[in-house]
This record gives structure tokens, C-alpha cells and sequence, in this order.
């Protein structure tokens, strides 16, 4: 009987054994399985000839017209609803007693009615949002198929012929970039008129606004106006915790945008 | 103006500010479904391994049921997801260009193994001597099905049967980490978005799996119970007393899990924390207060630990049993819903919310979500018609 | 090897197999061109056709304008961001005429008097007192808006 209780003993421990193993042998293979390229979606090009395309925008010039918002839409063939944007413009009052009241009424496109009387108001100004072209992008990171990339010269671009239409990307972009087309069924986004640059003209947005609030140019050229844009100012970028990359740099930017 | 209609109604019920492109809320109800439907593959799977590798003598009846329950789920598992695609027909690019940092691509292979290596493996290894034999019993078109299902081995030899119990048993150990990977990536899927902070947590992955262990054999649970009344057979007690013994410790496991990652993100309280307390009292009070709390953890939590101690009668534990599986099966469904709605209700300014109204009658989400849910129960049936588990031979090489 | 072993290999052999077959033949002819994506669809992208036409355009037939537009405070603003994109207007002058906004909402769009428009860059008015129901441009040339 004791021999017997004995190796049955051996046996569940060995059974024990073999189970831990199995279980620990998952983890290890579910941990090497993660993907370890994680974070860099298209390296900074070393050849600093090479462009690496950044967008400047002066908070301080920006007088809330939303004539990028409208151009944007005409060049892109963006659906006219007020449910889809590749750019659009807020307004942030901030009253006395500290609330912070944000609008963007059909993107801006459709003006801005002030509701705070003003001698409530204690600070209120306009942002301009538009694709950060990050260059630690989490929407190229999540795509399954590869149809959101980061193009050489630092540009998250969209296949529109090889997109699925999952969504994932637009889960994962921070600053709501991108929706799905109503027609299309795939994912929209801007390109920095990606067609435009080709040609050797500016992007729409950049082209009609009319105090020169919004500026692109190549992040490797450091005599660009872009660079030395960010030299002269104090420029930040968009949520920088999340460490996206993104090179959308905002001069007198406050704090309560997020 | 009629497409958007729901779109222009989101638009007057907003609350706050969103970022305009958040208006229309991506991943509705059918993304809801697909991991609860995976959830309960898993947690079915490890129900029978608990029989299988650990050893669990009383869950014997539900052995095989678990693994066809499991089975009928997962070849379901992937429709919600193709047919939310907005280009359902292009789903194939996943497996053919699979981006290797996304976990969505990743998943469409843990999946394959899952139902190829793992499941499909383990019920023909479960089946195939019975197999066999129908094979001899039948004529006619079942003679040709069971043959082809048998591979055309007709060996029913003592030592065939002995390999195949050896590599069912080898294909269970190898399961049970892969039935964690499978709903670790689910999790993960969501838990990697550090966009959105309702998602992005660590915790993700294991709160999903232990909630789908927990669904999985609540499952098990309420079909045993259905089958034998359908059946007009006799549940084993001893059974379900051990599946609910389970079903409780799991359930603490989760509801310690989830408690942790709640009290967590109340004490560090960082700079989502304001939106994301208006979001839990105000939008998600009822689906996760009331249902996925009160009724899908507290109140299953304090029967079945009240029933450890004192057990009534066999007749009232048998009903209360399955009022709980029930209760169970819609909580999980809820936490779901309050991870993935709940997730995009508010808006990443942090700002403000939207809205998501189903349409209960003739919404396609709500249509296809509960075809997805119901066609399983319908291959089971099939399943169970085809490999039914009462007539298997059971003698004492399985016994061991 | 048993033959249950056997016959299962041979299956998942076959699977594996296609599985190769259909990757090779439905991948893309230009992925991993440059990345993990399309290399075509850098051209599919750049193929859209460009709506809004160079700063220089414009002025090549309507110079008279644009130099009384330079001698004022407008100078700096593009032609188009009010008269819309030129494409079809350079196609064909005659057919496709540009926009001419003639309403008084359209200046309104801009000067508009909001506390959020830094007054160092824009002049601004109260939208409904200025001349209350007057049309902008019976007063202000458009492209020389301060005689």
C-alpha cells in the first residue's frame, strides 16, 4: 500500500511538473511572440539629406477662420458632413472660474458663436489639429495587413486599395485623426496633400491661411522656415506622455488643449 | 441625410466636446460579441482540461460536451470580426501580409493554431476509436462521412488507442497555454491602445482571460443542464456541484482582478480620471454597476459561496445553479460592452462624450451579433447529432 | 510512427502547404518594396488629381489685381482662399468661372469680432452693428480693403 501511495505520489508531482512547465513554456512563448520591432514604424532616415517632413502651427497667428478646414475638404474630396475631418479648428475659453469650455462647430467651418459673455472669460483662443505625421506612430503600429505606413520622408499615408476597414488604427491614433469614409468602407486621413508635394506645390491647408499660422517643411533642413519656426519659439507637441513621435509642433500652446 | 440620420441625432445629444471624427463610434456591437464569443471558447476548453490534465474525476460528463461547445464557438469566433470589416471581402490580407506589430494580425494566427493544432486535434484524438466504429456501424453517405472523419485509419487496436490518449493528453498541456494566449490577445489588443486610458492598462489581458474562464464555464454549465433536460437525462450532481465549486473560485479571481484595476486607477487618479468617473456613474451606471457587478459578480459571488457552506436540497441547487450561469453569461456579456463601448463613449480631449444608441429592432449590428451568437448553439446541435458523447465506449484506458 | 500519426501530418502538410501556395500568389507584386506595405500605393496616393493651383498662377492672367491686392493688407493671402480651387478655371477660363463671394457673411468669416482672434492679426468688427445689413464690398475693395 505505502509503495503504491508513493508512486502515485511521484506521478502527480511529476504531472505537477509537467504542467508548470507547460503553463510557464506558454508565457515564455507568448512573451517572444510580442512583437519586439514595437515602437518605430519607418526609421528617421540617417541620410540627412533625405527629407523628413514636419508641420510648424503658430497658435499665436491663428484667427479661427477654418479656411484650412474648407480648403481641405474641396482638395481631399472629404465627405461634406460634420462627422468627418482630415483637419478642423477649435475654440477653448477658459472663464474665470476656471472652466474650460471647447467647440469646433462642423470643424469651424460652420464659425464660432462665443457663449461666455466676455467679461467672463478669462483666456480663449483658437487650435488648428490635423495629422500629426508621428514618427513613432501607433496607428501604423496596429494595422494587421500594412495598409497604414509611414512613408521614407516621415508621412503616415493610408492604401486605401489594401485597407480592411477594422478600425484599429483609428482606435489607436490619440488625436482622432482619421474616420472611416461613409462610401469608401476604409480609413481617411490626411496626407499632407501627399499628391501636391509630388507636384512641388504646398499643402491646401498650408496654401489659404491667411496669416501664414500654419507651416510644413523638412525637419533635416535646419535653415528651413519650419526649423528655425521651432528654434525661435517654444514649441511643443500633442500629448507628448504617450511618446507618438509627433511632429506637429504648436508654438504658445496651452496646456488645457489635449 | 437619412444614412447619417443616427449620425446628425449623436450630434445634438452630445456631451461636451469630442473631437469631431468621434462622433460615430467605430466598434459597435459586433465587436462586443467577438470577444465574448472567444472568452467562451477559452473558458470552455479549460473546463475540460480540468478534467483532462488535472484531473478532476467529477467533471467527467462535461468532458467531451466542453470540447464540442468550445469547438462549435470557435469556428464562429472570427464572423463578428469579418463582418464589422468595412471591406469584409479583403479579411484574407491579414493571414497573407500580416503585419507583425499589430496584435489583430497576430491573433488571426494564435486563432489558427488554436483551432487546428489544439481543438480539432484533441476531439479527434477524443474520437476517433468511436469514430471507427460508427464507421463500421453505419451505411450509406454516414459510412463515407465517418470514414473520411476517421482519415481512413481503421486501426482499433489497444496500443492505437493508448496513442491516441497519449497525445489527446499531450494536446490538452499544450492547450491550456495556448487557450491563454488565445484570450491573452484579445485582451491585448485592447490593453496595447495607449490612446485610449479605459483600455490601456496591464491588466487587460488577464482580466479578460479569467472573465472568459469564468463565461466559458458558465457555458458549459447552462448546456449541460439544457442538453440532459432536452434529453430526459439526470444532471450528475457531483458534476455540477464541482463546476460551480470552480465557477466561484475563478469568479474571485476575476472580481479581485477587476477590483484591483478599478481601486488602482481611483488612487492614482491621473489626467483621464475625471472623464473616465463621469463616463462609470453617468453613461455606463447601469451596464456596469447594476449588470455586469451587481448581477454578473456580487450577486453569483454570494450564492454560490453561501451554498460551500450550507447546500439545500439537490432539486433547489439544480435551479439555482442555473439562474447563476445565466446571471454569469449576461455579466460577462456586459463587461464587454462597458470595455468596448464604454471605451469610445468619451472623447480623447478628455472633453466630453458621445453617444451609442442601439437599434434594438433591425439594427445590422444588432441582427448579425445575435446570428453570431445563436449559430453555435445550432453546430453544437449538429455536433452533438454527428459525435454524440452518450454513445461513446468509454472502458478503462480513458478511465485512468 | 502510428498511422493516425501519419495521416495527420500528411493533412497538416497540405495545409501548410497551401497555406505557402496563397501567400506566395496573393501577396502584392510591390510589397516590401519599401516596407511593409504597397510600394504602388505611394503612386495610387499621388495620382489624386491637385484642385487648389499654384500661388503664381493666377497672377499670370489677372496681374492688374494682384498687384493692387500687393499694395494692401490682403497681399498675404492666398487668391484662392476665397475663391475656392482654380484647377478647372486654368482648364478652361471662359466655361469654369471661379467664386466671387459677394455676401456680407463671407467677410464675416474672418472679421468677425471674437475675443479668440489675436487683434494684432486681424481687423475685426461687431458682425451684426458694423453697417448693420450692408454689403462688405459696397464700402471695402476686396482687394484693397483700406483706401
Amino acid at each position: 500500500m505505502g509503495i503504491k501511495k508513493e508512486k502515485k505520489e511521484n506521478v502527480s508531482r511529476r504531472d505537477f511538473f509537467l504542467k508548470s512547465g507547460a503553463i510557464a513554456g506558454g508565457v515564455v512563448f507568448v512573451s517572444l511572440l510580442d512583437p519586439l520591432k514595437a515602437v518605430f514604424a519607418v526609421k528617421e532616415p540617417k541620410d540627412k539629406r533625405k527629407k523628413w517632413y514636419g508641420i510648424g502651427i503658430d497658435i499665436e497667428k491663428c484667427i479661427g477662420c477654418a479656411s484650412c478646414a474648407r480648403a481641405c475638404k474641396k482638395e481631399n474630396d472629404v465627405p461634406k458632413e460634420p462627422f468627418f475631418f482630415r483637419n478642423w479648428v477649435e475654440q477653448y475659453t477658459i472663464t474665470n472660474e476656471g472652466d474650460i469650455k471647447v467647440i469646433s462647430p462642423n470643424g469651424g467651418i460652420d464659425g464660432y458663436k462665443q457663449t461666455v459673455p466676455e467679461a467672463n472669460i478669462y483666456k480663449t483662443f483658437f487650435v488648428p489639429k490635423m495629422c500629426n505625421h508621428c514618427a513613432k506612430s501607433p496607428c501604423t503600429q496596429v494595422c494587421p495587413v500594412g495598409a497604414s505606413f509611414e512613408s521614407e520622408e516621415g508621412l503616415a499615408l493610408v492604401d486605401q486599395s489594401y485597407c480592411i476597414g477594422c478600425g484599429y488604427c483609428v482606435q489607436a491614433c490619440p488625436y482622432g485623426c482619421r474616420y472611416i469614409h461613409p462610401d469608401k468602407g476604409v480609413v481617411d486621413k490626411c496626407t499632407l496633400c501627399y499628391h501636391r508635394l509630388k507636384k512641388g506645390l504646398d499643402p491646401a491647408c498650408m496654401m489659404v491661411c491667411p496669416t501664414g499660422a500654419r507651416m510644413y517643411g523638412d525637419l533635416h533642413d535646419k535653415d528651413s522656415k519650419l526649423s528655425k519656426f521651432i528654434k525661435d519659439n517654444n514649441c511643443v507637441v500633442l500629448k507628448p506622455q504617450l511618446n507618438t513621435g509627433a511632429k506637429l509642433y504648436y508654438n504658445a500652446l496651452s496646456q488645457e488643449v489635449h | 441625410m437619412e444614412r447619417f440620420e443616427s449620425l446628425y441625432n449623436a450630434l445634438k445629444h452630445l456631451d461636451g466636446y469630442i473631437f469631431p471624427n468621434e462622433i460615430a463610434l467605430n466598434w459597435d456591437l459586433l465587436i462586443v460579441m467577438y470577444p465574448y464569443i472567444t472568452g467562451l471558447v477559452a473558458g470552455a476548453f479549460i473546463l475540460a482540461s480540468l478534467n483532462r490534465v488535472f484531473k478532476i474525476k467529477a467533471l467527467q460528463p462535461t468532458y467531451t460536451l466542453s470540447l464540442l461547445t468550445a469547438l462549435s464557438f470557435m469556428l464562429v469566433a472570427t464572423m463578428p470580426l469579418i463582418t464589422h470589416l468595412g471591406k469584409p471581402e479583403r479579411f484574407y490580407e491579414m493571414l497573407i501580409t500580416p503585419h507583425l506589430t499589430s496584435a489583430m494580425a497576430i491573433f488571426g494566427f494564435v486563432y489558427l493554431w488554436y483551432l487546428m493544432v489544439v481543438l480539432l486535434l484533441e476531439i479527434w484524438f477524443d474520437y476517433r476509436y468511436d469514430m471507427v466504429i460508427w464507421s463500421h456501424e453505419k451505411k450509406g453517405l454516414m459510412r463515407f462521412v465517418y470514414k473520411a472523419l476517421t482519415l481512413w485509419v481503421s486501426d482499433t487496436s489497444e496500443k492505437s488507442r493508448k496513442t491516441d490518449d497519449k497525445l489527446g493528453y499531450f494536446i490538452t498541456v499544450v492547450g491550456i497555454p495556448s487557450a491563454f494566449l488565445l484570450h491573452g490577445y484579445v485582451g491585448f489588443i485592447f490593453g496595447s491602445i495607449k490612446a485610449n486610458p479605459w483600455w490601456s492598462t496591464v491588466m487587460m489581458p488577464v482580466i479578460f482571460l479569467f472573465s472568459a474562464m469564468v463565461s466559458g464555464i458558465a457555458l458549459v454549465l447552462f448546456i449541460y443542464m439544457v442538453i440532459s433536460y432536452l434529453r430526459k437525462q439526470k444532471t450528475d450532481i457531483l458534476c455540477l456541484d464541482t463546476i460551480t465549486k470552480f465557477l466561484f473560485y475563478i469568479l474571485i479571481i476575476d472580481f479581485t482582478l477587476e477590483s484591483l484595476d478599478q481601486i488602482h486607477r481611483i488612487y492614482v487618479a491621473d489626467e483621464s480620471f475625471d472623464i473616465l468617473q463621469i463616463l462609470v456613474r453617468g453613461k455606463l451606471f447601469v451596464t456596469f454597476f447594476i449588470l455586469q457587478i451587481g448581477i454578473g459578480t456580487l450577486l453569483p459571488l454570494g450564492v454560490l459561496g453561501y451554498l460551500q457552506f450550507k447546500k439545500p436540497k439537490e432539486k433547489v441547487r439544480k435551479v439555482i445553479y442555473f439562474l447563476i450561469s445565466i446571471c454569469v453569461l449576461v455579466g460577462i456579456f456586459f463587461m464587454r460592452w462597458n470595455v468596448v463601448i464604454g471605451g469610445q463613449l468619451f472623447s480623447k480631449s478628455f472633453y466630453g462624450f458621445t453617444s451609442y444608441k442601439v437599434d434594438l429592432i433591425g439594427g445590422r449590428d444588432v441582427i448579425l451579433s445575435l446570428t453570431w451568437f445563436i449559430v453555435p448553439f445550432i453546430i453544437l446541435t449538429f455536433l452533438l447529432w454527428l459525435l454524440p458523447p452518450w454513445k461513446k465506449h468509454h472502458d478503462s484506458i480513458i478511465e485512468n | 510512427m502510428p498511422l493516425q500519426v501519419k495521416r495527420l501530418l500528411l493533412v497538416f502538410g497540405f495545409f501548410i502547404g497551401s497555406m505557402i501556395v496563397l501567400i506566395h500568389f496573393l501577396t502584392p507584386d510591390s510589397f516590401y518594396q519599401f516596407g511593409h506595405y504597397r510600394g504602388k500605393a505611394l503612386d495610387e496616393i499621388s495620382n489624386h488629381e491637385a484642385k487648389y493651383v499654384d500661388v503664381k498662377s493666377c497672377a499670370m492672367c489677372h496681374d492688374s489685381i494682384a498687384a493692387v491686392k500687393d499694395s494692401s493688407f490682403h497681399k498675404s493671402i492666398n487668391c484662392e482662399t476665397c475663391h475656392g480651387p482654380g484647377y478647372k478655371h486654368i482648364e478652361d477660363p471662359e466655361k469654369n468661372k471661379m467664386d466671387k463671394p459677394q455676401d456680407r457673411e463671407f467677410c464675416i468669416i474672418c472679421h468677425a469680432k471674437n475675443p479668440a482672434r489675436p487683434q494684432k492679426e486681424i481687423k475685426q468688427i461687431d458682425a451684426v452693428e458694423h453697417n448693420k445689413g450692408e454689403v462688405c464690398i459696397t464700402c471695402h475693395n476686396p482687394h484693397k480693403p483700406w483706401e
